[in-house]
């Protein structure tokens, strides 16, 4: 059923404080088990033969020498993998094509990135499969290929799909093009708006590609049995997804699969969607053996999506008191090597921020020989904020005005009119402007060469399908048996936190884990800030269940009507008022004599969440800039956070915190670099460079509560947003301390100083 | 009729029209509706659709209720990373 729980103010007891994480231990100790610490007896390993060109058609395969070598035991290729009809299934952000999904897991006519799976090997060891590997014979002709966005919209561009023509555009084109989709958002009159306007800020922008960056690459274990079963191990954000992902692409029925998802190392959108699981799967068919694959840093990098790479127009026009007028974006980002990029999203929250009466947002999605991008933490809101707050920063500061205060002045509220649809419900972004203002930081004093910026994000947030199962113990325990993936953020703490509050006892009286695929109804992918929100409703759904069962238990055993029977502070007693009075009994009373008076209570739920409560956030950043060397030393940052209701405040601080690290290694360091030859020249940690501790300093989480009507306990998803306006803010910032607006990512050493230098000579000129 | 706003990249296939009067019982009528209406439409063009029904937001919601007064808003689907 779709489920909508309206929030009810009410004093709580479990919710909002913060309990030990329950799997702590396991993790602090070493003890928790991710993907690749699962092994099976006879396993073989799995390895990848990856094309080395960036665009190659592939004219065979001859896996005859590497069949031959001893401790080989099968060899998959495109032969082995089905064709695959255009279908489209939901996986996290981006809609995936089964047509493309066969082809990114295994290339089939053409490899069409450096890294592109062109055969696998299972041996019975990892250095028989790599020396197989090497015996394998690709015959390859080498097209031209094509890395940068725009040069991938030309019209005499290599085409990596002759099939595809752009969608949604009138005539239909006669051409096949990279660019898949173009899509088109308006309200008002933007030419007439930027008329009225006193000032009209115009920037282009470039990014670079990045990558997740999850320290676990994707790892897995399959074991396919000779009656066509399979069970697989794997490092997902998703089993139910995966399940069915694997299911259509080997042509298997669904039950016959069992996903078992590990602990997972990060995941932020990367793990979505398969890459390695069905290629063991299909192995372990072949070799009758179970088949463990465990991809490198390298090939995570040259082979698993990263987030767009994008160029984006914007163009903004306000009054002199500065009330944004109108406002215009075009947006055109890479897919990677299959369409599906995150424009979509991205175009609809470029100016969702801010009340604006004329807006007009065209967006691209391109095909390029890169690997396909997956989602990324409110996937493609980051590049177009960077853009958008850019302009609005110098908007503020040609104008004199304080860059919180001008964002006051424009800021989306209940009942904004959004440009891309529905009225915007319930939110608290001025609330966010708020707190950011009157915080501390903002006053802190600046020294020479270093600068103050502010930034602001939004995201839509997610609900979708959700199940969990709830069995309450013969002690008085609960077993709390999820569907949605902890993606290590403190996720089934704060579920079980829920579960407690609901029936009135203690979380420690809870443990939850995690499903496999045969227990529970389907779960959509941990996604779009959805696994408080959507988990946390069928949480409240499963435990109103079993306290519904509880008091008609308690009712048949103290031989009163139920509707003589509450619930209350974790036990059945006499409903005030009513003329039936009985002993009140707890809920381990009841659950110690369940089963002699009508069997083990438990409590389901299978919805499909609906409601779910945008997230706005505001930042603030303190800046250093070496001018000897371009450094950007980030000295203090703050960010204050719509989260509707934190269940549990440090997991939500560590969400908050995570994104806004994770926006300063996107804003300062992190790019793909390709070589000329379309070959990826920085697929390591050494060369790709996340931020480390020493590179950020402690960052100050403000949790701003503004409840989500539509959520039982107001929680609004809280994961994404906080990725979203580090590289605007960091720009800006930069910008204040040395006076030069930096529009390409990243902010490097080499590209501030090169900014810097040739500020020096237009001057001297 | 309950009235039916399209989102703007729809209007390159439904002639410009970003707006329709349908009677429609829920959400999959509506969709099946569209469909026959606007012949150009993609043939997966529901899966990428989310919807709000007089104010509230619903995805994969086929069944959900559309009353002969709602206001329909049709806008791509969102989920995130």
């Amino acid at each position: 059923m779709s489920t909508t729980i309206k929030y009810e103010p009410r004093e709580l007891k479990v919710v909002g404080t913060r309990p030990i994480r329950h799997d702590g231990v396991d993790k602090v100790t070493g003890r928790a088990r991710y993907g690749a610490d699962f092994d099976l007896p006879g396993q073989l390993i799995g390895k990848v033969l990856r094309s080395p060109h960036a665009h190659a058609r592939i004219r065979s395969i001859d896996v005859s020498a590497a069949l031959a070598l001893p401790g080989v035991k099968a060899v998959v290729t495109r032969d082995d993998f089905a064709e695959m009809p255009e279908e489209y299934a939901a996986a996290g952000e981006i809609v995936v094509n089964f047509y493309d999904v066969t082809r990114n897991v295994m290339a089939r006519e053409k490899a069409l990135y450096d890294g592109h799976a062109v055969a696998a090997v299972a041996a019975t060891s990892e250095a028989i499969a790599k020396q197989a590997l090497k015996l394998i014979k690709v015959d390859y002709e080498v097209l031209p290929h094509v890395i940068d966005v725009l040069e991938a919209m030309k019209p005499d561009a290599p085409v990596l799909h002759e099939h595809q023509y752009t969608q949604l555009v009138t005539p239909k084109p006669d051409k096949p093009s990279n660019v898949a989709k173009r899509l088109e958002f308006k309200r008002g009159d933007v030419e007439a708006g930027f008329r009225q306007a006193d000032l009209v800020v115009e920037r282009e922008f470039n990014t670079k590609p990045v990558h997740q960056g999850y320290i676990e690459p994707q790892a897995c274990l399959a074991s396919y049995s000779e009656d066509g079963q399979a069970d697989l191990w794997t490092s997902t954000q998703g089993h139910f997804v995966f399940r069915a992902q694997c299911a259509k692409l080997l042509q298997m029925e669904v039950s016959k699969i069992r996903v078992m998802p590990t602990e997972i190392g990060g995941g932020f959108g990367g793990k979505n969607t398969v890459y390695c699981e069905p290629v063991a799967i299909a192995l372990s068919r072949k070799a009758h053996r179970p088949v463990k694959i465990v991809m490198t840093r390298d090939e995570v990098f040259r082979a698993t999506g990263p987030t767009s790479g994008a160029n984006v127009r914007v163009k903004m026009g306000c009054t002199r008191d500065g009330r944004i007028i109108a406002a215009e974006a075009v947006l055109n980002y890479q897919a990677g090597a299959f369409a599906g990029s995150s424009v979509s999203p991205a175009s609809m929250s470029a100016f969702t921020r801010y009340d604006v009466d004329h807006v007009h947002v065209v967006a691209h999605d391109v095909t390029v020989n890169r690997p396909k991008v997956a989602a990324y933490r409110a996937p493609g809101a980051p590049i177009v904020a960077f853009g958008v707050e850019s302009v609005i920063d110098e908007m503020a500061k040609k104008l004199g005005i304080d860059p919180i205060d001008f964002r006051l002045k424009n800021a989306a509220r209940e009942g904004t009119q959004s440009y891309y649809g529905p009225k915007l419900g319930s939110i608290g972004f001025i609330e966010t402007l708020q707190a950011a203002k009157a915080h501390p930081n903002y006053r802190v004093p600046l020294g020479p060469n270093q600068g103050r910026g502010v930034a602001t994000g939004f995201w839509f947030n997610a609900g979708n399908e959700t199940s969990c199962a709830l069995n309450i113990n013969e002690d008085g325990t609960v077993s709390l048996v999820l569907g949605v993936v902890d993606v290590a953020g403190g996720l089934r703490t704060a579920l079980a936190m829920i579960v407690a509050e609901e029936l009135g006892i203690d979380v420690d009286k809870v443990r939850p884990s995690h499903s496999d695929t045969t227990e529970l109804g389907f779960n959509f992918v941990t996604a779009g800030s959805r696994g408080t929100f959507a988990g946390g409703m069928a949480c409240v759904v499963a435990a109103r269940d079993a306290i519904e069962k509880l008091r008609q238990r308690a009712a048949k055993i103290r031989e009163v009507p139920v509707d003589a029977v509450e619930w209350k502070d974790g036990r059945a007693q006499p409903i005030q008022g009513s003329a039936h009075r009985f002993a009140p009994m707890t809920l381990a009373e009841i659950a110690k004599v369940a089963g002699k008076t009508g069997g083990t209570i438990a409590g389901h739920a299978e919805i499909n969440a609906q409601g779910a409560g945008p997230g706005f956030a505001t930042q603030i950043v303190d800046v250093e800039v070496d001018r000897e060397t371009g450094l950007v030393k980030v000295l203090r940052y703050t960010i204050a956070q719509d989260v509707g209701k934190a269940i549990h405040p440090a997991y939500v601080e560590g969400q908050l915190q995570g994104g806004v690290v994770q926006g300063i290694g996107w804003a300062l360091n992190e790019e793909y670099v390709y070589g000329k030859d379309g070959r990826l020249q920085n697929p390591g940690f050494l060369d790709y460079r996340v931020p480390v501790a020493s590179d950020v300093p402690f960052v100050d989480a403000v949790i701003v509560e503004v409840p989500n009507p539509n959520h039982p306990y107001g929680v609004r998803g809280c994961g994404e947003v906080s990725i979203i306006a580090p590289m605007a803010a960091i720009a800006n910032a930069v910008e204040s301390a040395i006076g030069i607006r930096i529009c390409e990512q990243p902010l490097s050493p080499p590209r501030v100083l090169a900014a810097i230098e040739e500020a020096a000579a237009t001057r001297k000129a | 009729m309950a009235r039916i706003v399209l989102s703007g990249n729809l209007a390159a296939v439904t002639g410009g029209e970003t707006e329709i009067a349908l009677e429609v019982g829920n959400v999959r009528q509506l969709f099946q509706a569209l469909a026959e209406h606007y012949p150009g439409l993609p043939e997966n063009f529901a899966e990428d659709l989310a919807v709000a029904i007089d104010g509230e937001i619903y995805q994969d919601a086929l069944l959900e209720p559309i009353r002969n007064d709602s206001e329909v808003i049709l806008f791509p689907k969102i989920a995130g990373g």
